[in-house]
């Protein structure tokens, strides 16, 4: 991996060619909708805010934009919790049915969504769940817990053994050894689970306006909804979309040196 | 992994897991069975129809067969031509990112960030950057006389569709292959670098052992997700022009939550969900087949 002239270009054009949507979105967001039927424009020639002015001056998009980070963050505090004990035992025990279990966890990360939208509709519907945060965050507990027991079992499995069973010897108990030693050794790789969790719960769309109807519509139904309006308001779903963008930015900023191995699953 | 030892207390960590993912696996999973082998008249009554919603299905003379047909090679050619693109395309652009540097996590958060766009807003962006009279895409390419056109030429759909899918998840298969070239230690470089072997055999011989594992992380992730793309081609496209870019998702939402035609739907989403393990179970035994007689 030698960087050379011709690396720096593949790299800049690449970079370039990804960052153009997100780019012309922007562009999009800081015009008016008369200026932008007007004509194609590189830049916003008359830059103005009044769209993100529209949007935060709107109870129904602030309340969205609440729910949504509401029930990600809900679905990400459950998931790595209920995960982090299963993927220990995943990576250090035998036990009656582990790789059947283990199997089984996987194959609900294979399972579309679309699957899922009627019976989870009709299921949490019956519990009294429907419309309410909590449909949304234990709906995607479907994909994200088997992920972050994926995860985690990476990352666990780089801690040496001989560190559990020193911890032993030295008469710690399980919970203090688990909490005090074990989980500061794999903090990188909690962050990193918890990142992933974040980011299939923030970004998926079709379970969460299945579930949901008026309390705890998420941002993607509202900007759905502006869809159907009379006429497209390109500038404000343009503002809406810069705006969904902001907080999966700014998580990814402190995870940013371990990201790629997390994408490996912890296995490199 | 061999001398882990037998501990059947080990039940108990997984318990919160299992009770979690049964709630939101098992009952709906059992809800479709159920009504994959039911009929309904309406009002709450169903009776037992046996097979018949199956043989429906796969029986490419009927009406539903057909289009289930239909939307299964529609989806699995997708599938086949991201991962084309993708898989190559990834592979090339990990290898051309330095090592280390500044440069490096500039990259990495920016190619990471269209992961993080709701899958709507992606479609939302493609929406706007593909019109040809707003979107530098679609005016450029109108621009250069091309016939380009989202919502009437089916071609113009499933190009788009494509694009769309390179630029959101390629970004994957960059992070996860610089992740396995990083594990890659110096002194294989140099070694190589002593013998005078080619850029192209250091690839081959170095690097691609390397990245196997990783491959078929990302292979097994890119073909589940474009598998059951839904969310970018209903709000770029909505399924057409006619039914071209209609995907087996889309045509399920249609026919379960539009229709509310239950027994079709439900044989569908089972035989749905058993080809994508299928493929995934088939893809990762043959992987693992030839790791362990390359390693043996």
């Amino acid at each position: 991996m030698r960087q050379g002239y011709a690396s720096k270009i593949v790299l800049t054009v690449y970079l370039v060619l990804l960052m153009l949507p997100i780019y012309w979105l922007i562009n999009m967001s800081l015009r008016t909708n008369t200026d932008i039927v007007s004509g194609l424009a590189l830049w916003p020639h008359h830059p103005t805010l009044v769209k993100y002015v529209e949007i935060f001056n709107d109870p129904s998009w602030v309340n969205a934009f609440g729910v949504s980070l509401t029930y990600v963050a809900i679905n990400t505090v459950i998931s790595v919790t209920v995960a982090l004990p299963a993927a220990y035992a995943f990576n250090r025990y035998h036990f009656v049915g582990d790789k059947h279990l283990f199997f089984w966890l996987l194959t609900n990360l294979m399972a579309p969504a679309a699957v899922f939208a009627m019976p989870f509709f009709q299921l949490y519907y019956a519990v009294g769940l429907f419309d309410t945060v909590w449909a949304v965050a234990l709906a995607h507990c479907l994909f994200n817990v088997p992920l972050a027991v994926w995860i985690l079992e990476g990352f666990v499995s780089g801690v040496p053994r001989e560190i559990d069973e020193t911890a032993a010897i030295d008469g710690y108990s399980f919970p203090h050894f688990f909490i005090r030693i074990f989980l500061p050794l794999i903090a990188n790789g909690v962050g990193v689970t918890a990142f992933f969790c974040f980011m299939f719960s923030w970004v998926e769309e079709l379970l969460a306006t299945t579930l949901t109807s008026s309390n705890a519509l998420p941002f993607a139904a509202v900007m759905t909804r502006s869809y159907s309006a009379a006429g497209m308001d390109w500038a404000l779903l343009s503002a809406a979309g810069v705006l969904t963008m902001v907080p999966g930015a700014v998580v990814i900023w402190f995870v940013r040196n371990h990201i790629a191995k997390g994408f490996a699953l912890g296995r490199v | 992994m061999n001398h882990k030892p037998l501990n059947n207390r080990a039940w108990f960590f997984v318990l919160p897991v299992l009770a979690f993912v049964m709630f939101s696996s098992i009952i709906p999973a059992m809800t479709v069975v159920n009504y994959s082998v039911q009929d309904t008249m309406g009002a709450n009554s169903f009776f037992w129809n046996g097979d018949q919603w199956f043989r429906d299905l796969l029986d490419p003379s009927t009406e539903i067969g057909a289009r289930f047909n239909d939307a299964l090679f529609r989806t699995l050619a997708f599938s086949l031509v991201a991962l084309a693109i993708e898989v190559p395309l990834g592979i090339v652009i990990a290898l051309n990112l330095p090592r280390k540097g500044k440069a490096v996590g500039v990259s990495l958060v920016l190619m990471a960030l269209p992961m993080l766009i709701p899958w709507n807003v992606v479609g939302t962006i493609w929406q706007i950057f593909t019109r040809a009279d707003i979107g530098l895409f679609g005016a450029a390419l109108t621009g250069l006389g091309l016939h380009y056109n989202v919502t009437e030429d089916a071609v113009s759909a499933w190009v788009t569709i494509v694009v769309i899918d390179v630029w959101h998840w390629t970004p994957l298969v960059i992070l996860l292959s610089y992740a396995g070239l990083r594990a890659i230690p110096d002194a294989f470089y140099q070694a190589a670098r002593i013998d005078g072997a080619s850029r192209w055999a250091i690839f081959l011989n170095i690097e691609l052992p390397k990245l196997q594992k990783v491959l078929v992380i990302a292979v097994l992730l890119r073909f589940m997700q474009t598998f059951m793309i839904y969310t970018e081609p209903v709000v770029v496209t909505g399924g057409g022009p006619g039914s071209a870019t209609t995907f087996l998702s889309i045509d399920l939402v249609k026919i379960a939550l539009g229709q509310v035609d239950l027994g079709n739907a439900a044989a569908m989403s089972l035989v749905y969900y058993l080809i994508t393990l299928t493929v995934c179970w088939v893809f990762y035994t043959i992987m693992t087949q030839i790791e362990r007689r390359r390693d043996a």
